[in-house]
């Protein structure tokens, strides 16, 4: 199967990217060519294999509910784009 | 005064503690060379000489009081992915061109800790996505060897500067192998510990199932100085282990282990017969100090590539997720719209090789494709991990090459991602089973250097490095600087 114009801005809008034309046609090439070489993992009998999400096959330790710092929200928000009163700017949501 | 950039930690640790030269001195001598060669290398994104001759000066002090680390007073460089608090962290990227971390890495702040002196920050891949320090927005770095090639990536900045001798160690990241890739580019010696062994608070994510921190350095000595450091529980960091630690310096010295080491027989198939002939000859080597080697089965090592392919762009995609120009990073100008905002700072802020890993992983993660790709791959992973798991059930380690080929040329594959991706042919599988690997320079071909990889099992960083430095006390690959650099 091979993806579409299509497909490959419908992927770029999962993944909130705006393409140019040039991106697009060149995107479509390319994810075409690595899901290609990729399917070569399609024949690898895994049927009872587990999935492995983390090499250390770790669970989640817990740590006790005590405070060891806090944010400083002035400090936190010298790095944000555009803030005003504390809060984080963006455009218009609800009309 | 004149060649102290060619002295490894130990040495200068001993200098500094007899006062032969102050931390200062030691710290000028190399900021001087950093601004006197650096224009054509680009190894530095930032270097930061106020901070470090403060450092210096604080670390001065407490040599004069005897109150010292055995690394007090010795400059680093740390890879532009680790946050450092006032200081402009990039990860390579316009995203974060004018980020500066409210807080610090627990890695930086444990060298802080030490005593060592941050001379600045490298120049990487961005978000660490390349094996070439090609797709850097401050464009590529250089390999000290031949400025015609490239140092390797994604920390091709941190081994270009060890390379130099710009430092006389800097730390790196290694999620497919962008510690021991770039290592191995520019002949110097490259550590990926155990996946946890490191804490990754404050190291920015690319795929958090693989990322690691790493050390670049001019010997294995110098690399277990620096894991003594660096290795430990944190916890900031949920996935970092809480496994003892070892003296990781002093067990190198350590020569009458008998280890049997693996040669698994998938690294040698379809091999440049330059390589072989290297391969043998520090088998050779490693022979003549008590080490035998049997050939062993990796069977699923050939899968690992585009397992990882898949795995790291997932995990990618959704970590990036987070650049969403509304609390910090580039935000496009006058955006109309929320939906506006997002795709114009993502389609602005990242660049070609980026946005590619993003589309590759939202593709293999979106409905209808998760278990397709994304869940198959991962079932190929537990083969693989199996496939290690099994070998070092017989033998203490795995030796092969790092890379395939020696460093290519600039621009010679930064147009073709599958001949990108497929120089980390032999660097992968490691990141995918979480264990230790390290590379070691073992030769040269037509000028450019050769690298040498070994594999260990889990938390058996002590053991590969041992084997490293049993193999550098016989051979001086690692003594070899570039004649204008040295």
């Amino acid at each position: 199967m091979e993806l579409s114009e299509q497909d490959v801005l419908s992927i770029a809008h999962l993944a909130r990217l705006e393409l140019s034309e040039a991106e697009t046609h060149l995107y479509q090439q390319q994810l075409n060519q690595i899901f290609n070489w990729i399917n070569q993992l399609k024949p690898v009998d895994t049927q009872s294999i587990e999935p492995l999400a983390h090499p250390l096959e770790l669970t989640q330790p817990l740590r006790p509910d005590t405070i060891t710092e806090s944010i400083n929200r002035e400090h936190n928000q010298s790095t944000a784009p555009a803030t005003e009163g504390g809060l984080y700017l963006v455009p218009q949501v609800i009309e | 005064m004149d060649h102290l950039h060619q002295a490894d930690l130990s040495t200068l640790s001993k200098q500094l503690s007899n006062k032969e030269f102050s931390s200062v001195e030691l710290t000028q001598h190399f900021l001087n060379r950093i601004e006197q060669l650096d224009s054509t290398l680009n190894a530095f994104i930032t270097p930061t000489p106020e901070q470090a001759l403060a450092q210096a000066c604080q670390a001065d002090k407490l040599i004069q009081k005897g109150d010292t680390q055995t690394l007090t007073g010795i400059p680093l460089a740390h890879k532009d992915i680790f946050c450092t608090q006032g200081i402009k962290t990039s990860c390579g990227s316009r995203m974060l061109d004018t980020f500066i971390p409210p807080y610090e890495s627990t890695v930086t702040q444990l060298c802080q800790q030490a005593g060592l002196v941050t001379l600045g920050k490298t120049n990487m891949d961005e978000f660490a996505m390349g094996s070439s320090t090609e797709t850097s927005f401050y464009g590529p770095t250089a390999n000290p060897w031949d400025h015609t090639h490239v140092p390797g990536g994604s920390s091709g900045g941190s081994a270009a500067a060890v390379a130099a001798r710009l430092c006389p160690i800097a730390t790196g990241t290694d999620t497919g192998g962008s510690v021991r890739q770039p290592a191995s580019f520019c002949g110097i010696t490259g550590l990926k510990p155990t996946y946890g062994r490191v804490s990754r608070w404050g190291m920015i994510a690319f795929a958090s199932s693989l990322d690691q921190a790493g050390i670049l350095a001019q010997n294995a000595k110098d690399a277990a100085l620096l894991l003594e450091v660096i290795a430990g529980h944190d916890p900031k960091d949920s996935t970092c282990a809480n496994t003892p630690t070892l003296h990781y310096a002093d067990s190198i010295d350590n020569i009458t282990s008998r280890y049997t080491v693996g040669i698994p027989t998938a690294f040698f198939d379809n091999q440049d017969p330059t390589l072989s002939t290297h391969i043998q000859a520090a088998i050779k080597v490693l022979e003549n100090t008590g080490i035998k080697f049997i050939e062993v089965d990796i069977p699923h090592l050939p899968l690992s590539v585009p397992a990882y392919y898949v795995i790291a762009p997932a995990e990618c995609s959704s970590n990036l997720s987070r650049y969403d120009g509304v609390r910090f990073g580039h935000r496009c100008q006058q955006p109309s719209s929320l939906s506006d905002l997002y795709k114009r700072t993502r389609q602005e802020g990242f660049g070609t090789e980026v946005k590619r890993r993003i589309m590759i992983g939202t593709y293999a993660l979106s409905a209808g494709y998760y278990d397709a790709y994304y869940l198959k791959a991962q079932r190929v992973r537990r083969l693989i991990k199996q496939d290690f798991v099994a070998a070092l059930e017989k033998v203490d380690a795995l030796l092969g090459p790092s890379t395939p080929t020696t460093a290519f040329q600039l621009k010679e594959k930064n147009k073709n991602p599958l001949a990108m991706y497929s120089s980390d042919l032999y660097t992968i599988a490691a990141n995918l089973a979480g264990l230790p690997a390290l590379s070691i320079p073992m030769g040269f071909d037509q000028g450019l250097p050769l690298g040498l990889q070994l594999i260990g099992n889990y938390f058996e960083e002590a053991k590969i490095l041992n084997i490293a430095h049993r193999y550098q006390q016989q051979t001086n690959w690692h003594q070899q600087t570039p004649d204008i650099y040295s």
